[in-house]
């Protein structure tokens, strides 16, 4: 059963980075759209996103009560280092899920709108930033049970290169998944255009940043080289990533809207193995060498075996209803 | 501030700012199911337009309190990070099948609210039911994890060591059920107040008489009833807290001292220092009757309870005689409401009788406030009652204080904004909604 609990951990977090990180993706195109073409680029988002945006931001909520529930430690130790980006997180969930309901439920129609919108596009922008640095702050190995100071227990643990250049690889993916997802939702050429440039452009920040991520492990002394091509299943993912970009861009100019969608979730999926799959099962790399381990951290017996039968039988319900709203608000073409 | 407080009235607040936006996301889908079933029988746009209306309010609630859980979920290591560290796997198990409600009630809110007109009316309509089936159960599920914090089961402490957990036993734990029945019927009375008394100042300022009076109607129902029963259930957690919490029952009361034939106190002022309420109204006997069925039977009073083992009495105190005294008052208003439903059915044309409905608008939500204060306060100085102290909890991390500065800040300007936005949903249903120009 611990494995169960394990494998759907790592789904809710690849589902979470897909369909949560599209959502924050299209906030991040918003922001970066030029004024004439927001409210369109708007309009388009709300039909694609309105009806799942609750259901994209359970995964979040599953895979943390997850942590807590199976592997207690994990979850209290990240909450004491890590505490300071985590509440910048969190504010960034509140006004972003706030501002998004408001924006369209608001009775009236006004100023008021710039407000919500403004607020919508930064923080679309900060909370995946955030949540990256969270994740490379648990891998980055800065995080000190032993620190005497605050700066090195509660701000250096987070606040170093690689979990930032993380966090804007993070942003990065976002928008291009956002991006490539939008191109299928919309008829319009002008702005299928728009969104496909969009993805171009987010595919090289990504690659930017990402030749980043490599640059500053290498100056904080991260071994990340070694942990991505440093075993077949990490060169055989970078590999296919890669290829399938091609592919991509192919699709791209034959408008295949949907397999673009697939290839894209291809890409991402990829992305999140090879930098789990080295480090499984020490998800938190602590200073001086120690980590946290899953296996070793596992909550009680029975406990484990209880949420994987809840897992089990809960994802019997949720998965068929999840299937079918998605299908059901396609735009049909 | 110090840190410890810092933390305590920071979870305090975020609880109490998620509360009411959870009870309002739980009970309301039953209200638009009521409307849009009888919109479906009887055609009458009036109830259309009442779901529709209902429909974006809710909206609005539901992304608010699904943020301010989210918070919640994060900040029970942010705070209590030594609590969740040994509790998680044991407490836990509600938690992950709330995950499970929670997602059943996201996704059937989506075709809900997104729906109209392009599914089966009835599917419709029932995704609209499984939103609030599934917001109930997730409310009793977490309930549970609260009561657990109650009365902890399902593990054996051993030399500070947590042992043989049981985490279905933990959630079954004996406070589950009357603290899970007392919550459930607690925020049936505290929305349908809330919304009846909004459609009711709505109907004495005459907009759109129809549209209000038949909303009113449908919450009301609601209300009353859950008003009726809620003294009962609040019965039946009394006796419980006096098993399992004796120190507790002791301060809701401010019984200072065990004795037999014990009197119910109500009101008062009470004196930790000299061990005495002031200006209270005593009745004799009637709290050992009330707890144990006899009036001579003994309730332990706090001189049973070591000193560093109580907890605050004048606050548990306080919310305790408010929350019954506005349980009265509601009782005594939906008493009323059925007198006139089946005695006097111009009454609700009067306007004396609909204000006193406008007047009870935030009375359950502030009942239901009390109450929590009363279960929580009343536990301290335990977070795990009998086994682990608040302040042994508590996060290590200094500077909490500014933390909570930060998210008053926001919760402040949060519910500045819900209000704002609410009062420009009223104000616009006599623009949007306006059939056949009513009255
Ligand atoms: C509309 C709100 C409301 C109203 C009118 C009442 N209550 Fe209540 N009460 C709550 C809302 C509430 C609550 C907020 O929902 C609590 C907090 C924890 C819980 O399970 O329910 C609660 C807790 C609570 C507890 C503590 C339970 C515990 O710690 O486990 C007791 C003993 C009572 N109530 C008793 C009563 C009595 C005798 C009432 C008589 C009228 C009453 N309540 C009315
Ligand atoms: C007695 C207390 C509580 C009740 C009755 C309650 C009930 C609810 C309900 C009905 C919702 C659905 C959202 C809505 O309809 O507006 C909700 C949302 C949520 N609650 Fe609470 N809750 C309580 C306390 C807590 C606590 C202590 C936590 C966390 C530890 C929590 C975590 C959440 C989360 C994560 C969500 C968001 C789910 C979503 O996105 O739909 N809740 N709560
Ligand atoms: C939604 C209704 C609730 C409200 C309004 C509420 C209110 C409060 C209050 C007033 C305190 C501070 C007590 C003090 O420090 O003197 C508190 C503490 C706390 N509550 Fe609750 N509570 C609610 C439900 C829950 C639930 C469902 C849980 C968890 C499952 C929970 C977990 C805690 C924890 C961990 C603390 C901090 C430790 C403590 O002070 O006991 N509460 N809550």
């Amino acid at each position: 059963m611990l494995y169960v609990v394990i494998v759907f951990l790592w789904v809710a977090l690849l589902l979470y980075l897909l369909l949560g990180g599209a959502d924050f993706g299209a906030g991040i195109i918003e922001l970066f759209t030029s004024e004439d073409n927001k409210a369109k680029a708007r309009k388009t988002m709300y039909h694609a996103i309105g009806p799942i945006w609750e259901a994209n931001h359970m995964w979040l909520i599953i895979a943390i009560v997850f942590l807590f529930v199976g592997f207690p430690v994990i979850y209290s130790t990240m909450s004491i280092y890590l505490h300071i980006p985590l509440v910048i997180m969190l504010l960034g969930i509140i006004a972003r899920g706030t501002a998004f309901a408001f924006r369209n439920y608001d009775a009236v129609v006004d100023n008021m709108q710039k407000l919500y919108n403004k607020i919508f596009v930064y923080s679309s922008f900060v909370t995946p930033l955030f949540l990256g640095i969270i994740a490379g702050s648990a891998v980055s190995g800065k995080i000190d049970v032993h620190a005497t100071t605050f700066l090195s227990a509660f701000i250096f643990s987070w606040l170093n290169l690689f979990s930032v250049a993380i966090g804007f690889f993070t942003v990065a993916l976002c928008g291009y998944t956002a991006a490539i997802y939008l191109v299928g939702e919309t008829n319009d050429p002008a702005e299928r255009r728009r969104f496909v440039r969009k993805a171009l452009q987010m595919n090289i920040a990504a690659v930017v940043f990402g030749a980043l991520v490599f640059i500053s492990a290498g100056a904080d002394n991260i071994p990340l080289a070694q942990w991505v091509f440093g075993n077949p299943v990490g060169i055989a993912a970078v590999a296919a990533a890669t290829l399938s970009l091609i592919v991509l861009w192919y699709l791209i100019y034959k408008g295949r809207a949907r397999m673009l969608r697939l290839l894209a979730g291809f890409q991402v999926t990829m992305i999140l193995l090879t930098t789990t799959y080295k480090h499984y099962p020490n998800i938190v790399l602590l200073k001086n060498g120690e980590y946290l381990s899953l296996i070793e951290n596992k909550g009680a017996d029975k406990t484990i075996e209880a949420l994987g039968w809840a897992l089990l039988i809960g994802s019997l319900f949720i998965l068929p209803a999840l299937i079918y709203l998605i299908y059901s608000f396609q735009r049909k073409d | 501030m110090d840190d410890f407080i810092a933390a305590r009235s920071q979870m305090a607040l975020s609880l109490g700012f998620h509360i009411v936006f959870a009870c309002i996301g739980m009970v309301m889908p039953f209200f638009m199911a009521i409307a849009h079933f009888y919109w479906l029988k009887t055609k009458d746009p009036v109830y259309k337009n009442i779901t529709k209306a209902w429909s974006k309010g809710v909206a609005i609630f539901f992304a608010t309190g699904a943020v301010s859980g989210t918070v919640l979920s994060f900040e029970l290591g942010l705070l209590w990070p030594n609590f969740m560290k040994n509790a998680g796997p044991i407490f836990g198990m509600p938690f992950s099948l709330e995950g499970t409600a929670f997602f059943i009630e996201a996704i059937a809110l989506g075709f809900f609210l997104y729906g109209w007109d392009r599914f089966n009316p009835w599917f419709h309509w029932f995704t609209g039911v499984v939103v609030g089936v599934s917001g109930i159960v997730s409310g009793i599920l977490v309930v549970a994890a609260n009561s657990w914090m109650n009365s902890p089961t399902g593990f054996d402490y051993v030399k500070g060591q947590y042992l043989n957990i049981d985490p279905i036993k933990a959630m079954f734990n004996p406070a589950w059920f009357e603290q899970a029945l007392h919550m459930s019927i607690a925020s049936f009375a505290a929305t349908g107040f809330a919304v009846a008394g909004v459609h009711a100042l709505m109907i004495i300022r005459k907009k759109n008489a129809k549209f209000h009076y038949m909303a009113f109607r449908i919450a009301i129902v609601f209300a009353a009833v859950a008003a009726i029963l809620q003294p009962l259930s609040g019965d039946i957690s009394a006796r419980d807290v006096a098993k399992r919490q004796p120190a507790k029952l002791a301060a809701m009361e401010a019984h200072f001292k065990t004795e037999r034939e014990s009197p119910l106190i109500i009101g008062g002022i009470p004196d930790t220092k000299k061990k005495k309420v002031y200006d209270a109204i005593q009745i004799p006997g009637l709290l050992s009757f009330m707890t144990y069925d006899d009036f001579n039977a003994e309730v332990t009073g706090l001189d049973r309870v070591p000193e560093k083992d109580q907890p605050p009495v004048a606050i548990t105190h306080y919310a305790f005689q408010v929350m019954v005294g506005l349980g009265m008052l509601m009782l005594g208003l939906a008493l009323l409401y059925f007198f006139a439903l089946f005695k006097k059915k111009k009454w609700f044309s009067a306007s004396w009788f609909l204000k006193l409905f406008v007047v009870a608008t935030p009375l359950g939500f502030i009942a239901l406030e009390a109450g929590w204060t009363v279960t929580e306060v009343g536990r301290q100085p335990w977070i795990i009652q009998g086994v682990m102290r608040t302040a042994e909890a508590v996060t290590p991390m200094p500077g909490i204080r500014f933390s909570f500065y930060l998210f008053t800040a926001v919760y402040l300007s949060l519910s500045l904004v819900v209000i704002f936005m609410l009062y420009r949903q009223i104000k616009m249903v006599s623009k949007m909604y306006d059939v056949e120009g009513v009255d």
